[in-house]
């Protein structure tokens, strides 16, 4: 569980630039950490590489929040 | 004369004859390994590799329809696969299904639309994704010059390159914070078996619009390219560069 979080907590940071304080599981990419959408579309692709998964479009457009992430990923992986 | 493309790999749609050929002999001169589609001639195809490696440049050849997005995604990582990158997409790929309106068939307005048009947003799609992650690349669409001024009996030809100038726009401002520029060539009347096909009639009112009273050459073309993949362009995006004799002004 813990090490899913670093290392997207890990991808966010470097991602978006944002401080690590600010990446919570609560922190939505749009509204708390400044992503746009082309941002998010980043994200995804780079969450794919670090976890050798496939995430579907359909699938990318419901994850708004790290929470979310981390809970797709694990139950995908 | 410009920036060298030493060490760049390009891909370039329709490059078995004509234009399309001469691109990828350009950007071949200029440095860059280049991949080769075709769809129809595998003999067309080879000759223009052999032009390539004549120059010292890697060439490889694939076979796709431009028009059918799984087909174009396999491409592009078969060219990834194979040189390791990708940074330069020409879109040149296009047919014509010419007729009036009143006897066009719906097909035929289908087929042009989806070569020429949803082709070139299938490239683009394609190598978002190699080119975002590389923050760097360039696109290339080739439109027409009937795209912007019309031409009785091309309805499909000239709703299709019309729209590539659209849709070079519309991913010009998508990719343009990812360091991807996009920008679109116009030729005018060049000297190839596709305008060989047009008939007399439409070539003498075309030519008679010419200020620089001559056809272009394919190679007319490629410099375009060559020069817009070149970092000496690298602060335009979103473009039209009409290379047409001044048809277009």
């Amino acid at each position: 569980m813990s090490e899913v979080v670093e290392r997207v907590k890990r991808i966010v940071v470097d991602r978006l630039g944002v401080d690590e304080a600010e990446v919570t599981l609560e922190a939505s990419f749009k509204d708390d950490l400044g992503a746009d959408s082309l941002d998010v579309v980043e994200l995804v692709m780079e969450l794919e590489d670090e976890f050798d998964m496939e995430i579907s479009d359909e699938d990318a457009e419901t994850i708004t929040t790290v929470g979310e992430v981390v809970n797709y990923i694990q139950s995908h992986t | 004369m410009f920036a060298s493309l030493e060490g760049k790999k390009a891909l370039v749609t329709g490059a078995s004859r004509g234009i399309g050929r001469a691109i990828a002999v350009a950007l071949a001169e200029a440095g860059a390994d280049v991949a080769i589609n075709y769809s129809g001639s595998e003999a067309a195809a080879a000759e223009t590799a052999k032009a390539v490696e004549a120059v010292g440049r890697r060439a490889i050849i694939l076979k796709a329809n431009v028009g059918k997005s799984a087909e174009f995604e396999a491409m592009v990582k078969e060219v990834v696969d194979q040189f390791g990158s990708i940074d330069i997409l020409v879109n040149n790929a296009g047919i014509t299904r010419d007729n009036l309106i009143m006897r066009m068939k719906e097909e035929e307005f289908d087929q042009v639309i989806e070569t020429n048009l949803k082709g070139v947003f299938n490239g683009i799609k394609a190598v978002t994704r190699p080119m975002m992650k590389q923050r760097s690349g360039r696109i290339i669409n080739i439109s027409s010059v009937v795209g912007v001024l019309g031409n009785p009996g091309q309805a499909n030809y000239v709703a299709a390159k019309a729209g590539v100038i659209g849709l070079t726009k519309s991913s010009a401002r998508e990719l343009a914070s990812r360091g991807i520029t996009v920008n679109c060539i116009a030729p005018g009347f060049i000297q190839t078996d596709m305008t060989d096909k047009l008939s007399d009639e439409m070539k003498e009112s075309l030519s008679s619009q010419i200020p620089l009273a001559r056809l272009g050459a394919a190679e007319d073309i490629a410099a375009a390219v060559r020069f817009l993949a070149s970092g000496a362009a690298s602060y335009m995006t979103g473009q039209t560069v009409h290379v047409d004799g001044g048809m277009y002004m």
